[in-house]
């Protein structure tokens, strides 16, 4: 079992790393949040001060950046090691965006920059925090994937990509750092109701709330799994999609 | 297609917005905006068809809390589950809880809602310390009781028409544990409903009755039915674990499941059930809100949906009234599910709208049968009339304009507060 008594969490203001961001305070724990838009960020930071019982305002603790600058990178994780006395439990990596495909199909600039958003710029940050994790040799380093990462479909290949490729890297890492007891969970999340999927019809059973799939990427990490399908049944429907022959699979209108 | 609880009416918006932070502005207008919190109003107080919904439940962040006065800020979207989750393990209770804990602050206070406890707390609105309102046009008003009075008695109460409210600060009430005590009396007729309430009331911050409106009672009237009454508790019982049971009604059966044999079947079941003379601990989720057990109850009645009929009648003609409503229902062969009957305190609410007031209150559910259902209402909502009471808006579909304006005697005063750009499906219904 993970402790989680001391967090950061990137990409913070995201519906479903709030949710997470909660759970977690409303349990006692210190947090350092990371955020684009401080706008978003200090009601965030108020609302989890009163739920943690945190009145001075000393546990919980945030600051913005923009997370797709990698240079910044250095600098975000040395505050947030020094806000929680580097003393770091566990990191959640949740920022990122939902392309517009039909937009990417015209655009090799947006295309490369949805990559960039969800993919490369989380492996940039993966890669500067590693060796820290290793040296300290414990903790859990977790990511938000997606279902959409296992198999690329018309309809969102180019976001399918780029948390394919954070799956793939975070793999790698999980066997790397297995070695010095660090746990590296890939969390993928099917369809939840956010403001990132404001646009879709959300009716039905397969869309989950975010405080669900929040108190499932809780357990995960504390559990220290190695991949989670939230909800589970995420699990079933991605290895039935995986099965499905390519000759077949690429005359599907998905 | 959004709705409200029991789905009637359905209806088409042109736009739904989810706000998801506080001085967001609001959409540009071309069509009229209403606040849609969780929707668990009946009827068409948080509809607006052809108009924008603005959807707040995302709007649920704590803002301040101080712990030693109880005093909690919180933005409108919250639900008073999150809150009873944050301020019961703390000490704390919200002041009233109407019978599901699954509305938000700011729908709590548009419709002024009343709880169990009405003769002892008053409406919501009474504990509410200071609101902010967003008007269309942009500003923000600070609203309080003592610095607006004008702005907060058109705002508690104010069915979402004055602007979209923003945050809520409310004053908690401390309790010492989850638990309640609480009693249950069977009785065989109103006559001795008045008779126990005018007792029980006296030492019960909460009480409630239950009516079986399609059984008569031993003296052939119909009125029998179960009174409870309870208060929290200061001890925890010896063993205080609860979990709420969870169940659900998983899909829309094709029929209401709501029908003369299943009503009749019901009811003498639920008469029949065991009472509890003596006070024993309960926890307050299922005394509360004990229809919150089954999530989407709603989905008994089909997908037609179904209406709560819910009226105040004023002390000096509440037990005739009272007694010719549940004739009337019984005589119409058409039995609401429960009645619910309750006697309000004898204060008037805050709101200019506000429903509570001195009187008793009833409040009955029927599965939509059309001109048959219709008929009933029009008999009731006579008996209503006459006796100078007035039906509950946050649980209304198709009242006149004329019963309305009977039963809000202020509604041309609160019309100035309205904000321009805002308005409902109900608002434009019963100022036609
Ligand atoms: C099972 C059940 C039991 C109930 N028991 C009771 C009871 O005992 N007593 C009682 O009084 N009521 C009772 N109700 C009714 C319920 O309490 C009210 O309808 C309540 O207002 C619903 O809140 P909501 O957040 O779902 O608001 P909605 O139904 O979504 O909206 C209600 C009104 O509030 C307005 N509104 C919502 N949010 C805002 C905002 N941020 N700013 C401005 N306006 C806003 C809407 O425009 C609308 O006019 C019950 C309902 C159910 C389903």
């Amino acid at each position: 079992m993970n402790r989680l008594q001391s967090v950061v969490i990137l990409g913070a203001t995201s519906a479903i790393a709030t949710a997470v961001a909660r759970e977690l305070a409303e349990h006692g724990a210190r947090l350092f949040l990371v955020a684009r838009d401080g706008e978003r960020l200090e009601p965030l930071l108020q609302d989890l001060r009163v739920r943690g019982d945190d009145a001075s305002g000393t546990r919980i603790l945030g600051t913005t950046a923009d997370l797709a600058d990698i240079d910044a990178h250095a600098d975000v994780w040395a505050q947030a090691r020094e806000a929680l006395s580097d003393n770091i439990d566990a990191v959640l990596l949740a920022w990122g965006t939902l392309p517009d495909q039909e937009a990417c199909n015209t655009s090799v600039a947006t295309t490369l920059e949805a990559i960039h958003v969800n993919g490369t710029s989380a492996i940039a940050f993966l890669a500067c925090i590693a060796p820290d994790f290793e040296q300290r040799g414990r903790g859990v380093i977790a990511a938000i994937g997606s279902v959409a990462g296992d198999r690329g479909r018309q309809s969102n290949y180019v976001y399918g990509t780029a948390k394919g490729m954070l799956a793939t890297y975070l793999q790698g890492l999980r066997n790397r750092l297995f070695f010095s007891g660090v746990d590296v969970v890939t969390i993928k999340p099917g369809f939840v109701r956010t403001p990132m999927t404001e646009g879709f019809n959300r009716a039905g059973a397969l869309w989950a709330e975010p405080d669900t799939v929040a108190r499932g990427i809780v357990k995960a990490m504390r559990r220290g799994r190695d991949v989670a399908y939230l909800p589970w049944i995420w699990w079933g429907i991605m290895t039935v999609i995986r099965l499905i022959p390519e000759y077949l699979f690429k005359r599907l209108k998905l | 297609m959004t709705t409200s609880w029991n789905r009637i009416p359905r209806v088409a918006h042109a736009a739904e917005v989810t706000l998801n932070r506080r001085g967001q502005p609001l959409p540009g207008a071309s069509h009229p905006l209403l606040a849609y919190g969780l929707g668990r109003s009946y009827g068409d107080v948080c509809l607006n068809p052809g108009g924008s919904l603005l959807h707040t439940r995302d709007l649920d962040r704590f803002i301040a809390f101080d712990p030693d006065t109880g005093r909690i800020t919180a933005e409108a979207g919250l639900t008073l589950d999150d809150l009873l989750r944050f301020a019961v393990p703390r000490g704390w209770f919200v002041p009233v809880v109407p019978g599901t804990r699954f509305v938000t602050l700011g729908g709590a206070v548009a419709n002024d809602v009343h709880g169990k406890n009405h003769h002892h707390a008053g409406s919501f609105g009474e504990h509410v310390r200071a609101m902010t309102l967003r008007r269309s046009a942009g500003e923000c008003l600070e609203v309080t009781p003592d610095d607006t009075p004008d702005w907060f008695a058109a705002t508690v109460g104010g069915l979402g028409l004055t602007g979209l409210i923003e945050t809520v600060t409310l004053q908690l009430v401390p309790v010492r544990t989850p638990w309640m005590r609480a009693w249950s009396q069977r009785f065989d007729s109103l006559d001795e409903f008045w008779e126990l309430d005018a007792r029980a009331e006296r030492e019960w911050p909460y009480t409630v009755a239950w009516i079986d409106c399609l059984n008569p009672g031993p003296r052939g009237e119909v009125g029998r039915g179960i009174y409870s009454g309870a208060r929290h508790a200061t001890t925890a019982p010896a063993r205080s674990q609860y979990r709420e049971p969870r169940r659900a009604i998983p899909l829309d059966p094709p029929v209401s499941l709501v029908n003369r044999v299943t009503l009749r079947l019901f009811n003498q079941l639920y008469y029949r059930q065991s009472v509890h003379p003596t006070a024993r601990a309960v926890h307050h989720l299922p005394w509360l809100f004990p229809l919150d057990a089954i999530r989407h109850w709603n989905r008994i009645y089909g997908y037609k949906g179904f209406y709560q009929y819910q009226c105040v009648l004023p002390p000096h003609a509440q037990k005739d009234g009272m007694q010719a409503l549940l004739d009337a229902v019984a005589a119409s062969g058409q039995g609401s599910f429960l009645a619910v009957l309750k006697r309000f305190g004898d204060r008037a609410g805050p709101g200019m709208l506000s429903f509570p007031r001195p009187g008793a209150t009833l409040a009955l559910d029927f599965p939509e049968r059309g001109n048959e259902t219709e008929h009933l209402f029009r008999r009731l909502d006579h008996i209503v009339q006459e006796a100078g009471g007035a039906l509950y808006p946050a649980k209304d579909a198709r009242m006149s304009p004329d019963l309305f304006r009977s039963g809000f005697p202020r509604w041309e005063e609160f019309a100035s507060f309205v904000d321009p750009e805002f308005s409902s499906g109900f608002w434009r219904r019963v100022t036609k």
